[in-house]
């Protein structure tokens, strides 16, 4: 029974997140923000969702923490006293209370006739092995009979990639330089202190090239074990943002360069939309990969499946990667010109 | 087990809570920021919650199985996992705002962003 270790882990949660909201030092509200995220990976875990949980551990305890980070060093890391107010506690307890009130006529957790269970789930589960041969359902769910809400998810991601690479890129901070210079002039920072820590020299060498070969793995063992283009892409992606910490901008983008991973990001996109075109050439519908192969449809679908993995993992790397040269680069930038405050006050 | 069978989805709300607060009456953008991040793994854990089978296991298909597996819904899992790549998409979209913010007052205390927006108008 599982029930005394998901109460614990549950336990530790809701302190995790009360210790976020109370902390004062943004720098460590953001490392708690890590625990806090790998805590409710191992929920996802106990829950049974193990793709989730996987996606949860690299981007929110990873990807984020770096994210949040890199934000503080360009803002703030202290945030200022501020007295209790009693509006807000009054309001969130009604939304709290509104919601518990909603829960009672819900099915018990874990029921197995729950109405939840019963729509179009035993049909997924049905067909993963007789329609496609893969014994990961998520992958087949994810990839297959979802593949348009995954579509449109990857196009999300590309867009809000756009979207920071227009707010921290072009304007602003560096008016005078288009993107492609705000990143070069990243390249030409002193090396990090990082560099002079030697135990993370060593270990990000011995370490970067093992968790590239990790995300490979995941990438293609997804069809079979717990994995797929989401996670992949962000534990490839992790690896490179580890290099880009401990041994500077300039030596990453010697790795990849900004240009290759815009590209990137466009291209992922557009193999699984292409491959949604080419499943039309040959007189299927939008994304029916059945038609893909002649011989079997099964094999067509798996074909499918690999090609649309790929586009998301190539855009998911890309997105990610890109995003973080973006933060880290901002700091060359506003070194130089002074933030423009005092014209503002003034 | 009468209501105490709910108890997970309780949790989860008030996880919510401290999430909605945080976002509601903190005035540090960054940690608005956390808040909604909050905010989004007690939706994202509702969800997966739901998908839960008594008895169930993961819903991969084991090689070979003796006798019938329970499988625990995988379609939640499905529409969180994408929903957690989007989520960190959509959180640097909005440290990037708050960056933008910084540069340009100097701040990212919502009162004093306030303060300055008023004095601008007078």
């Amino acid at each position: 029974m599982t029930f005394p270790i998901e109460a614990i882990v549950f336990l530790f949660l809701l302190a995790t997140a009360l210790a976020v909201t109370h902390l004062r030092d943004l720098f460590a509200a953001a490392m708690v923000f890590g625990v806090f995220s790998l805590l409710s990976a191992g929920l996802f875990t106990l829950m049974d969702a193990v793709d989730v949980a996987f996606t949860e551990a690299a981007v929110g305890a990873g990807i984020s923490t770096v994210l949040i980070l890199s934000t503080l060093a360009l803002t703030d890391p202290r945030e200022h006293q501020q007295p209790v107010r009693f509006a807000p506690v009054a309001v969130v307890l009604l939304v709290g209370a509104a919601l518990v009130y909603g829960t009672l006529d819900m099915p018990y957790y874990g029921d197995p006739t729950a109405p939840i269970h019963k729509h179009v789930a035993p049909e997924y589960i049905e067909g993963a092995m007789t329609d496609f041969g893969i014994p990961n359902i998520v992958t087949n769910v994810l990839a297959s009979y979802r593949g348009y809400d995954t579509l449109g998810e990857t196009t999300v991601v590309l867009t809000a990639t756009v979207g920071v690479m227009l707010l921290l890129g072009g304007l602003g901070g560096a008016r005078h330089r288009g993107d492609a210079e705000v990143v070069e002039a990243a390249g030409d920072e002193e090396p990090t202190p990082m560099d002079r820590v030697q135990v993370a020299r060593v270990s990000t060498t011995v370490l970067a090239p093992l968790i590239m070969l990790f995300g490979l793995y995941v990438q293609f063992h997804g069809d079979f074990g717990p994995g797929g283009g989401f996670q992949a892409g962000v534990i490839f992606a992790s690896a490179l943002i580890l290099h880009g910490i401990v041994f500077g901008l300039s030596s990453l983008k010697r790795v990849v360069s900004p240009r290759f991973l815009e590209i990137g990001l466009a291209a992922g996109v557009l193999i699984y939309a292409g491959t949604g075109v080419a499943s039309l050439f040959r007189d299927g519908t939008f994304l029916d990969y059945a038609v893909l192969d002649h011989h079997s449809a099964q094999h067509g679908r798996h074909l499918g499946i690999l090609l649309v993995e790929a586009g998301v993992g190539i855009t998911v790397t890309c997105a990610m990667v890109l995003i973080f040269f973006f933060f880290a680069g901002r700091r060359a930038a506003k070194s130089e010109e002074p933030g423009d405050r005092d014209r503002r006050v003034a | 087990m009468s209501t105490f069978g709910l108890w997970h989805y309780w949790v989860v709300i008030v996880l919510m809570m401290i999430g909605l607060y945080t976002v509601i009456a903190r005035d540090n953008l960054v940690k608005k920021v956390m808040g909604l991040n909050l905010f989004q793994v007690s939706v994202i854990m509702f969800y997966v919650s739901m998908g839960k089978v008594e008895g169930g296991t993961a819903p991969i298909i084991p090689e070979q199985a003796s006798g019938p597996v329970v499988y625990s819904n995988p379609l939640p899992h499905v529409l969180m996992l994408t929903a957690i790549v989007v989520g960190i998409a959509t959180t640097a979209m909005a440290l990037s705002l708050v960056v933008r913010i910084r540069e340009t007052y100097g701040t990212t205390e919502e009162d004093e962003i306030r303060k300055l927006d008023r004095a601008e108008h007078e």
